[in-house]
């Protein structure tokens, strides 16, 4: 089985800041880490691949510096990675980002393509489902486990709001994957050894067959027009006293703003 | 400038509009002479939209306009969910805003009279398919119906709830059509200028907020966060229309199959939609002391909630998280007990209407958004409450 798992270098969220100017984030001097999201989805490569043979590709489209998270994830033992860096790419929106993603993959050939349910960054969630549209292969969402596969389709179990959905899709397919699917393994030895020195393979935009109206600034539909900080702050009160007066003050506000009933507990 | 003479009403604004007196009425209909320097204000001007600027050297305008605010009719054991009657009151003020339409796309199979429930709620028309295909949802043969219904009809705005489905659902309709989507808004309003959506979503986090705009492509689409916005309210006496659109087996084609459903509603407490939350934090110290939580949130008729951090002690399973990676709630009460406020959990729960802060540190950041605070030991606070309720 092939399989194709993409990943996204991703700031630490905690860490953020903003260009005035351009109200875009500043990505550089922000530590970076692999999507959390995404490392469970190379996890779910490995162990299908362990189980069924076949290869794992990690794909990635960003910055030079992503070189970094490609390196990581060969360290964690997949066979290739595949880095997409070209200027045509800046300014991406997801509609672009996974044009040009699928275009990439379609050129490394897959059966499987694994996705994380969303980037911690943008947390949009939109990349995989327009991947898997742009290829025209079927997609299920919020993967939390992998039940039965065979060389025509994979049942697996989405995390949905109220329980869990058994799902069939038929093969190729893309699957985006929450944690409770695997637990990320630790680094290997002799792969971070291979990791240090295996090439990382680049393509740019003109080796992929891409329509320039599709990538980029120029096939991103959406624009942000703003940034901002949210405002936090409302008219509140401090109650005063002991433990015991202060709850009772807090019920008798509660009992004129009707959300607590009957009259106050003799003591 | 171009003219829909079949929107124009003879008004006469874009007369009065125009700076360059280039705007004469003839037969009752707007003529632009030469002296017009296409400087739009008669398109701001015209309340039926009516008027739109040629193309100015970006993508072409569109033959026939979009028109129309629509949503998704997300159902639940045949019910429409709760953000959909959250979008109707978001929409509705839209549709207002803009003198269009509002419209619900309901996709399933014997839906019954919910078409006419959710004219009730606010809906002008209802676009309905109806099909033993579509009983379960499943994104291949939703997104094909979808685009079909907005190919014809050609809405401006189509708007989801941020569920699972939703975020399922609107990726692959968004690339299909070719438009930008935006996820998870916490606010949708009208640009005055360009009469584009606007969408006002938090990123990175919560830490900043980002307002988003797709000024060229049709429909512009977004997904909305359950349980920001209040939901419409019911009436009766309204009157819409229903329409009923074809479905065949080219639309009907799906790659999935849904083999069953496994409920675990006991242990995915309902948050989204309690009135009274009693929430707990680190500050709780030990698993022991959330008793107390869970006795007061009783007493107040109310569900227990959590910080992230309570759910990382092990405290709480994740069903019970409030904020950015969790839930967002809106109850008329929320109590944060020995939660800190980190930015990330005000995301979730700083639309309640009242919010009881018990924090031993008087400079914690949760008391920036409290109604009421109280300073001091949680575990003596809560049984002072429990005691006197
Ligand atoms: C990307 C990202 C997403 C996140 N998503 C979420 C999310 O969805 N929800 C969420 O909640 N967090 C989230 N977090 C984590 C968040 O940043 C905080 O770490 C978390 O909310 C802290 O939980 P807490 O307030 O319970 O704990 P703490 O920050 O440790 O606060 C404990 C509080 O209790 C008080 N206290 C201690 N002892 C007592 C006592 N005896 N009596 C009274 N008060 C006492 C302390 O003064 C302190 O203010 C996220 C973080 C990141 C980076
Ligand atoms: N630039 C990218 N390169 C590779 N994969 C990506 C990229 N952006 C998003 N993805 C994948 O799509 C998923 C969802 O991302 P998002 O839609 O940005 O929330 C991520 O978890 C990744 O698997």
């Amino acid at each position: 089985m092939n399989i194709v798992a993409c990943i996204k270098q991703v700031p630490d969220t905690s860490e953020v800041k903003i260009d005035r100017e351009t109200n875009t984030l500043i990505r550089e001097g922000v530590p970076s880490i692999i999507n959390p999201f995404d490392l469970n989805a190379i996890e779910e490569g490995l162990l299908l691949k362990e189980r069924f043979g076949g290869s794992v590709t990690v794909i990635s489209m960003g910055p030079p510096q992503v070189e970094s998270a490609l390196r990581e994830a060969l360290s964690l033992g997949v066979d290739r990675v595949v880095l997409l860096c070209d200027r045509a790419f800046a300014g991406s929106d997801t509609l672009a980002t996974s044009c040009t993603l699928a275009a990439a993959i379609r050129e490394i050939g897959f059966d499987l393509i694994l996705c994380g349910k969303q980037a911690i960054d943008g947390d949009t969630a939109q990349v995989g489902p327009e991947i898997a549209e742009w290829l025209d292969v079927p997609h299920l969402t919020y993967i939390s486990a992998v039940e039965e596969v065979s060389d025509r389709s994979i049942t697996v179990s989405r995390l949905l709001e109220g329980g869990y959905e058994r799902v069939r899709a038929s093969l190729p397919a893309l699957l985006t994957v929450v944690k409770e699917l695997n637990e990320p393994r630790l680094p290997g030895y002799r792969a971070s050894l291979r990791a240090k020195t295996e090439p990382v393979t680049t393509w740019g935009a003109a080796g992929l067959n891409l329509d320039p109206a599709n990538i980029g600034m120029k096939g991103s539909p959406t624009k942000v027009t703003r940034s901002f900080v949210p405002e936090l702050g409302r008219q509140g009160q401090f109650l005063a006293g002991s433990p015991e007066e202060q709850a009772a003050a807090l019920i008798a506000a509660l009992r004129s703003a009707r959300i607590v009933h009957g009259s106050a507990k003799e003591s | 400038m171009k003219l829909y003479s079949d929107r124009c009403a003879g008004c006469e604004a874009c007369v009065n509009a125009c700076p360059y007196n280039a705007v004469t009425m003839q037969g009752g209909l707007p003529v632009f002479s030469d002296a017009c320097n296409l400087c739009g204000a008669c398109v701001e001007a015209c309340p039926s939209e009516a008027i739109e600027r040629p193309g100015n050297g970006g993508p072409a305008v569109e033959a026939s306009p979009h028109r129309g605010i629509w949503i998704f009719g997300e159902t639940k054991d045949g019910q429409p969910t709760r953000v959909v009657l959250e979008l109707l009151a978001v929409g509705r003020r839209l549709a207002e805003k803009t003198g269009q339409d509002l419209g619900v796309v309901l996709a399933g199979d014997r839906l019954g009279t919910m078409p006419q429930n959710l004219i009730a709620f606010g809906a002008d028309r209802v676009f309905l398919v109806e099909h033993p295909d579509l009983a379960v949802f499943r994104d291949e043969p939703y997104t094909a119906v979808l685009a079909a219904a907005i190919k014809q009809y050609r809405p401006s705005i189509l708007l989801f709830g941020a569920t699972t489905t939703g975020r399922s659902l609107a990726p692959r309709l968004a690339a299909r059509l070719r438009t930008g989507l935006t996820a998870d808004c916490t606010a949708l309003d009208i640009d005055p200028e360009s009469g584009n959506l606007l969408q006002t979503r938090p990123a990175f986090g919560g830490n900043i907020m980002a307002t988003i705009m797709c000024p060229v492509n049709r429909p512009q689409m977004a997904t909305m966060r359950p349980g920001v916005q209040k939901p419409a309210t019911r009436d009766g006496g309204r009157t819409g229309e229903v329409i009923r659109l074809e479905t065949g087996p080219s639309l009907l084609l799906a790659r999935t199959e849904v083999l069953g459903f496994i409920n675990r509603n006991e242990e995915m407490v309902n948050l989204e939609e309690a009135s009274v939350i009693v929430s707990g934090g680190r500050g709780l110290g030990c698993a022991e002391n959330f008793s107390l939580v869970r006795e007061l949130a009783a007493l107040l008729g109310g569900v227990v909630g959590a910080s992230r951090a309570a759910v990382e002690e092990g405290w709480l399973p994740y069903a019970h998280q409030v904020g950015q990676t969790g839930k967002t709630v809106s109850p008329r009460l929320y109590i944060a007990c020995g939660i800190s406020g980190a930015v990330q959990h005000l995301a979730g729960m700083q639309g309640s209407d009242i919010i009881v802060a018990i924090n031993r540190n008087p400079d914690a950041p949760i008391f920036k958004v409290a109604s009421y605070g109280m300073v001091g030991d949680v575990v003596q606070i809560l049984k002072s409450l429990i005691e006197q309720l």
